[in-house]
């Protein structure tokens, strides 16, 4: 057996100072002598442990092949037979805890860097290839599902439905496909062509996407079901901000991480006045919150110029939910981390501007249910941070229209609906559902996991 | 896209058209509204419904001239097409028989009074209406509502039309002269609903009042709209637009805005620059 090579190939980035004032990509993928380089380190071990770790079950060693034999049409046949979206999948995995940790490299210290092979694979697709090939679709069954929105888990169930042979047609409330897709993940992060690119894709399949449709308003999902569908997929996400709930908190200045975001990412803020969305760009901006959302908060706070932004997280830096590598990168870009800080009120002029926050000092005490340790107050610790932006990410809980207006959906208090975690199959006769919708706030390729399981089953019932 | 079937200018920088949405038109409801994208740069406005015909498929909508958007929207006619007009968004309004109802339409607000005042009527209801501007070329649809009210009091401001002053006159007369008023429903300009909220509560009669606070999705998801009502946080998109206008925080609702204020004005310049009147 040849020599183990524990040189994971680094992939180029923009350097911190310039992509700080910038919306285009951080990252910049590999080139393909890169690629291949990276590709070659495999050992093609015989048990596969990555296909275990990732949640729709890519063949990783099969395309990684493909890449060191230089076969690029074939690695993209092996990734794109199970997962539609590799070029979003490349960029916002957590891989480090999937596929990655589980690569048997992984123990050295050095595991494949399969989210970067698999970026290339889709982004080789993209622009060498021209058009997505589409795979041979097989004889319609006549069967009609109805897909409720856009995101991964909506995507990729009616990828999987199309493919099966169904007649899918997505409703999407807002005005493009893709949701948190869209609205959520920054363009530096997730360029926006690539998802339009693979939610073209999906529309090749024969996937009819209805924008402008927000189900509950328009049909119910029992309309639906009496109009012609034979099954409903929902996969509306977590779309519903939580705040903190103080009355302080209606302050002018005040966004949640949703609002802030859509109206940047989606609705192309920082393109204004050419966009006609405005944002307002505070001098020093506060976020609230330590996961992903937090984090493309800042950073975009900060391309849009504000002067200082805080992450305002209420425990340690180890407990950062966030991907390590984006902690890393809001590091590199000068976000300033003030970790076990808390905040208690905010603080706004006559005009109902926020001026302040006024926070607590945490320290951590026992564990809590999460495993993490607590974060308490220090008594007597206040102290205010000057601020005239804050923007709270601290999580968001599934829209509750959908449940409101469909009976027999069984939901938890947090408004999740509940469904089969091996099947996706819902308490209601004919209605699946997976991602944030079930599991609150969660991952894309979790909410991918979903949607194929879900589609899976929705095909043994179809078919049955 | 959704085409513009019909444009009405109603009275100077109030127009109305008449759009080509069926599924929309199948499921509106007094009270809800509509969010528009004019294009693909354009923002996500909401505006009320004004009326609407499930036979015919259509939504018609009213809008004021206050901005660039609403400009844009304005230079627009029959036959040419909006990329986008979601809904219909919030919640209807609720009709019942609560007997006597007042309906208070300050200036655009007459728009979405309208089918209201005629649901109302409907229901049973004897509807007075009081419909306000500041003169008389900016009143409009006082035919409209006079054929879904039993009695019907005009104001304007300058008293070039109707009774001169300001809608609150009336409705105090109306409650203070032992007229028996189950419920009062005020939509128009923040400061008027306010007032007409402040001109009820003394005599304790339930003013409902459609809020219209800056939105960007419509769907409950940004949190933008915003507005604290009895002491609670609500958002207008989906607990509304409709509140008990006794317990809105109304110096919030002002307040919050003005937020784009800037923002919109420098639009509204680059507009005006390209497009002399």
């Amino acid at each position: 057996m040849a020599k183990l090579n524990l040189n994971r190939v680094e992939m180029p980035r923009q350097a911190p100072k310039e992509r700080a004032k910038n919306f285009n990509e951080v990252a910049l993928g590999y080139s393909l002598e890169q690629a291949v380089e990276e590709a070659n380190r495999c050992i093609q071990c015989p048990k596969r442990n990555c296909v275990e770790g990732c949640p729709v079950g890519v063949d990783i060693p099969d395309f990684i092949k493909a890449i060191r034999e230089g076969d690029m049409p074939e690695a993209v046949r092996v990734l794109k037979s199970k997962n539609a979206l590799p070029g979003i999948c490349g960029r916002v995995c957590p891989q480090e805890s999937q596929c990655e940790s589980t690569c048997t490299l992984a123990k050295k210290e050095a595991p494949i860097a399969i989210g970067r092979l698999e970026r290339f694979v889709a982004d080789w697709e993209r622009t060498t290839a021209g058009a997505a090939k589409k795979p041979k679709l097989p004889k319609p069954t006549g069967k009609r599902v109805a897909v409720v929105g856009s995101g991964p888990a909506g995507l990729t169930a009616a990828a999987d439905l199309a493919k099966l042979g169904h007649g899918v047609t997505i409703f999407e409330a807002l005005h493009v496909a893709g949701g948190v897709l869209m609205y959520g993940i920054p363009e530096f992060r997730l360029p926006k062509a690539i998802v339009q690119n693979e939610v073209d894709y999906v529309a090749s399949l024969g996937v009819k996407i209805e924008l402008d449709s927000v189900v509950g308003k328009l049909a119910t999902i029992d309309e639906l079901l009496s109009n012609g569908f034979d099954a409903v997929f929902l996969g509306t996400g977590a779309g519903l901000p939580m705040f903190l709930g103080y009355p302080s908190e209606n302050l002018n200045g005040i966004y949640s991480a949703n609002e802030f975001l859509t109206r940047v990412n989606l609705m192309k803020a920082y393109l204004f006045p050419n966009y006609d969305t405005p944002v307002k760009v505070g001098k020093q901006v506060a976020v609230i919150g330590g996961g992903n959302v937090a984090m493309d908060s800042a950073r975009c706070a900060l391309r849009l110029g504000a002067d200082k932004v805080y992450i305002v997280y209420r425990r340690s830096e180890v407990e950062l939910p966030a991907r390590r590598e984006e902690v890393e990168n809001a590091m590199e870009e000068g976000i300033d981390f003030r970790f076990l800080t808390n905040p208690k009120k905010f603080l706004g002029n006559e005009q109902n501007w926020v001026t302040g926050m006024e926070c607590y000092q945490m320290e951590l005490g026992e564990p809590d249910e999460s495993g993490r340790r607590r974060p308490v107050v220090k008594e007597g610790s206040e102290f205010v941070i000057d601020v005239d932006e804050v923007i709270v990410a601290l999580g968001t809980s599934p829209n509750p229209l959908i449940a409101s207006t469909t009976p027999g959906l069984d939901t938890t208090r947090h408004g999740t609906v509940v469904a089969n975690e091996e099947t996706g199959k819902t308490v209601k006769d004919k209605v699946w559902a997976g991602g944030d919708i079930v599991t609150g706030a969660a991952t894309v390729i979790s909410a991918m996991g979903a949607g194929k399981v879900a589609s899976a089953d929705i095909d043994r019932f179809l078919k049955g | 896209m959704y085409k513009i079937l019909a444009k009405k200018g109603l009275v100077p920088q109030i127009h109305l058209f008449r759009v080509a949405a069926p599924a929309v038109a199948k499921k509106a409801r007094a009270g809800q509204f509509v969010v528009v994208r004019i294009d693909q740069k354009g923002e996500r406005i909401p505006l009320t419904i004004a009326d609407w015909d499930e036979k015919e498929g259509t939504v018609t909508i009213v809008f004021m001239e206050v901005g660039a958007t609403t400009a844009r929207l304005a230079r627009l006619g029959a036959g040419d097409s909006i990329a986008d007009f979601v809904g219909p968004l919030g919640l209807p309004t609720e009709i019942e028989k609560f007997g006597t109802v007042v309906c208070v339409a300050g200036g655009v607000g007459a728009a979405p009074v309208a089918p209201i005042a005629r649901e109302l009527k409907k229901a049973g209801n004897r509807v007075i209406t009081i419909l306000g501007a500041r003169s008389r070329e900016l009143l409009f649809w006082e035919d409209v509502l006079k054929s879904a009210s039993d009695k019907m009091i005009v104001t304007t401001d300058d008293g070039s039309y109707g009774r001169k002053g300001v809608v609150t006159e009336p409705l105090k007369e109306l409650l203070a002269g032992g007229e028996k008023v189950d419920r009062v429903i005020a939509i128009g300009p923040v400061v008027m609903m306010k007032f007409c909220a402040l001109t009820t509560l003394p005599f304790k009669v339930k003013t409902m009042v459609s809020l219209n606070p800056i939105m960007v999705d419509g769907t409950g998801m940004c949190g933008c709209c915003r507005v604290a009502v009895g002491g609670e946080t609500k958002f207008a998109c989906v607990d509304g637009p409709d509140f008990d206008g006794h317990q809105v925080d109304w110096d919030l609702m002002a307040a919050r805005q003005r937020i784009y204020l800037g923002e919109e004005k420098c639009a509204y310049e680059e507009w005006r620059k390209s497009h002399p009147a």
